[in-house]
């Protein structure tokens, strides 16, 4: 067998290979993730320099990039993206359920609102951890993905607010009171440390690092997903559409190579700028 | 008749200063007649040769050899001559010396300071050793050494001095008015700044940079620090504890507001702490960003006041103007907002306390909740695939 047809013969075993995929994601879902994702990303490499101002990496990259009225105005410019973000879902969410009158958007297996399964499901999980149950059977969102989410909306509003109350601080005075523009510091520092570290400790391990998606979950960057880690993953919501007959609908094309390829190269730079974020971000905090 | 009796009395003064001079010259041309010779040495080889033209016109150029070297009477003049003594004329210097750093005549002759004795020119004269302009030149040729520095434990302050505004005053722009060595330190008195009655003993600064820093010195006497130096509380600041004694920046520079905090810092320890916890703070560590807030943009720098002084700029009363030069629309809400909070104190600021209470609770909550999870799931999970892994192993 000469080497092409040894080539073509492997390509063709690696196609069957891949079997159904199933949609995940929307297009507009993952281009919210990827704006979260790159601003975040641009406000954690500015805001952490601001926050750890004394450390030698935060003088040396303030002074690479021009100082701080370079870091302030990409910090200012990500806000601004990522709010507009924001307020793009929230108008979505309203439509989608006031407007269009949407079921199931805060209620049943395919909210992201909290519900008693959630709470089972977590206990559930910890007694599998130390071997004392199943595995629960997870649905579309699982309880920690619930958690991401809803940390991150209600991160918007305190990182949000805060930031807005320093940027526009006389403004903001003439309603609140002058403490609160001591508190907004804090509040704005602490919250999005917390933010930064659950990220890029958490969240990236929970999502993409462990051994079922070693080492990243493209889904939210193609929108597909495998049949296989569909069922691993998600079988409650599998079994759900098997059983109401709307698993083809949920079919589609496995994602294009260049798309696997760019979403692998842009995934494994985001997570290697938070995993060194959050290095840096350790030293300095533990040295405080 | 006074005027008329007068005039014979000038001319016979004339003629003998006509009449004497040429003997003058022929006095020293007897001397010139050796000492002239490029290769005149002593005994002990070392140059005698004098620059007959240079020594006229220099300051001591009207007198004779012997009236320095007066104890040479005839010729050929022994091998061995007594040292002149500049003192026998220049009695108030030599006093001021006496008691001063450089008293030790052996290691400091006056000619290690003004130059070639043949050749001393009146301080106004550029040519001088101790012409305003040449005089960091001349003390820096000891000041400037590190070996002598070491060996006096004194520091190497020539080219501290060169390189500060005082410096690049005199050295770049010529200016006479300069402050040079002998402005602040003088010249023939100098004394060591731990005594009492030095220019730069602590206490006396603020007067010696008064010489010509008059407004300054004027508001900061009026201020906290000149009023408690004044009162002999010398743990207080003078000028030189914020600006350097030598190495003096412009203070409105980017170069010295950028590094400046500290200089408050090192005596207001608390209150250079929780500045370093606020935005301001933030601001000057990152650079490129010289207008933020430093102490004195809010507290003054010389003619600091209490805030309980209703002419100080950090009164309650005026913290609407003080805040406002940087925050446009700065009211009396927003001036409520404390420079100095410290939210690790619950007496001071309570409800700064609480909040940062309950965000580092929650910060610590979160994390510690999910890194257990987390852990605890990813050990789960390998256990599993490796398990799966083996148990294929084992069906073929």
């Amino acid at each position: 067998m000469s080497d092409l047809e040894q080539a073509a013969e492997a390509s063709r075993e690696h196609s069957s290979a891949k079997g159904r995929f199933f949609m995940r994601f929307t297009r507009a879902q993952r281009y919210l993730h990827a704006t979260l994702f790159t601003t975040f990303l641009g406000l954690a490499a500015t805001g952490l320099p601001m926050r750890f101002s004394e450390s030698f990496w935060a003088r040396r990259f303030a002074s690479a990039v021009g100082g701080f009225g370079s870091i302030i105005f990409f910090h200012k410019l990500c806000a601004v993206v990522l709010t507009l973000a924001f307020a793009i879902h929230v108008k979505d969410i309203f439509t989608r359920s006031w407007v269009h009158r949407e079921k199931g958007i805060f209620w049943g297996p395919n909210s992201m609102v909290a519900n008693w399964k959630d709470a089972k499901d977590l206990f559930g999980h910890l007694r599998w951890f130390v071997g004392l149950g199943p595995k629960p059977q997870f649905g579309r969102y699982a309880y920690w993905e619930k958690f991401d989410y809803w940390a991150v909306f209600w991160g918007m509003i305190v990182i949000g607010f805060s930031g807005y109350a320093m940027w526009f601080a006389p403004f903001f005075a003439r309603f609140l009171p002058g403490w609160a523009l001591n508190a907004v510091l804090v509040i704005h520092s602490e919250e999005g440390l917390l933010a930064i570290l659950f990220i890029f400790s958490i969240h990236f391990v929970n999502t993409h690092l462990r051994p079922d998606s070693f080492p990243m979950d493209m889904v939210v960057f193609t929108g597909v997903e495998s049949e296989e880690e569909f069922k691993h993953k998600r079988p409650q919501e599998y079994e759900a559409l098997a059983a109401q007959g709307k698993l083809e609908a949920r079919v589609s094309e496995p994602a294009p190579t260049w798309l696997s390829n760019f979403s692998r190269v842009v995934g494994t730079i985001a997570i290697l700028i938070g995993l060194l974020l959050l290095v840096l971000t350790l030293s300095a905090y533990l040295r405080e | 008749m006074k005027t008329v009796s007068s005039i014979p009395l000038i001319l016979a003064a004339s003629a003998l200063l006509f009449f004497a001079a040429p003997g003058t010259a022929r006095a020293q041309t007897d001397c010139l007649a050796c000492h002239a010779d490029a290769g005149a040495q002593d005994a002990a080889g070392h140059s005698v040769t004098i620059d007959g033209a240079k020594f006229h016109s220099s300051i001591h150029g009207v007198l004779n050899c012997n009236d320095c070297h007066s104890t040479i009477k005839e010729y050929p003049h022994p091998d061995k001559v007594t040292p002149v003594k500049c003192a026998t004329c220049h009695a108030e210097q030599a006093n001021g010396l006496a008691g001063s750093v450089h008293s030790d005549g052996a290691e400091h002759p006056c000619s290690s300071c003004h130059g070639d004795s043949h050749a001393i020119f009146p301080k106004e004269d550029a040519r001088s050793a101790v012409y305003p302009l040449n005089v960091p030149r001349t003390c820096g040729a000891c000041h400037g050494s590190d070996a002598m520095a070491k060996k006096h434990g004194l520091p190497n302050v020539y080219p501290l001095y060169m390189d500060s505004i005082h410096g690049f005053a005199l050295s770049k722009e010529g200016l006479l008015v300069a402050a040079n060595c002998q402005s602040c330190h003088g010249s023939h008195h100098i004394l060591s700044r731990k005594n009492l009655e030095s220019a730069t003993y602590k206490s006396n600064i603020p007067k010696t940079c008064g010489t010509c820093h008059a407004g300054i010195t004027t508001d900061y006497e009026n201020g906290v620090h000149g009023k408690a130096v004044a009162a002999g509380r010398l743990g207080a600041p003078v000028c030189s504890d914020c600006h350097t004694a030598h190495a003096i920046e412009q203070p409105t520079a980017d170069a010295f507001r950028m590094q400046s905090t500290p200089i408050c810092g090192n005596c207001h320890k608390d209150k250079f702490s929780t500045y370093r916890d606020t935005f301001h703070s933030q601001l000057s560590s990152l650079g490129g960003y010289v207008e933020t807030a430093r102490c004195w943009d809010c507290h003054g720098a010389h003619e600091i006041l209490p805030a309980s002084d209703p002419r100080s700029p950090v009164a309650p009363a005026n913290l609407v103007k003080t805040c406002g030069r940087c925050h446009a629309g700065a009211n009396a809400s927003f001036v409520q907002y404390q420079p100095h909070a410290n939210a690790r104190n619950r007496k001071l600021n309570p409800a700064l306390y609480f909040v940062r209470l309950f965000m580092n609770l929650l910060l610590a909550g979160t994390l510690t909740f999910f890194v257990i999870h987390t852990i605890l799931w990813l050990i789960r999970s390998r256990y599993d695939q490796i398990k799966k892994k083996a148990a294929k192993g084992v069906q073929p």
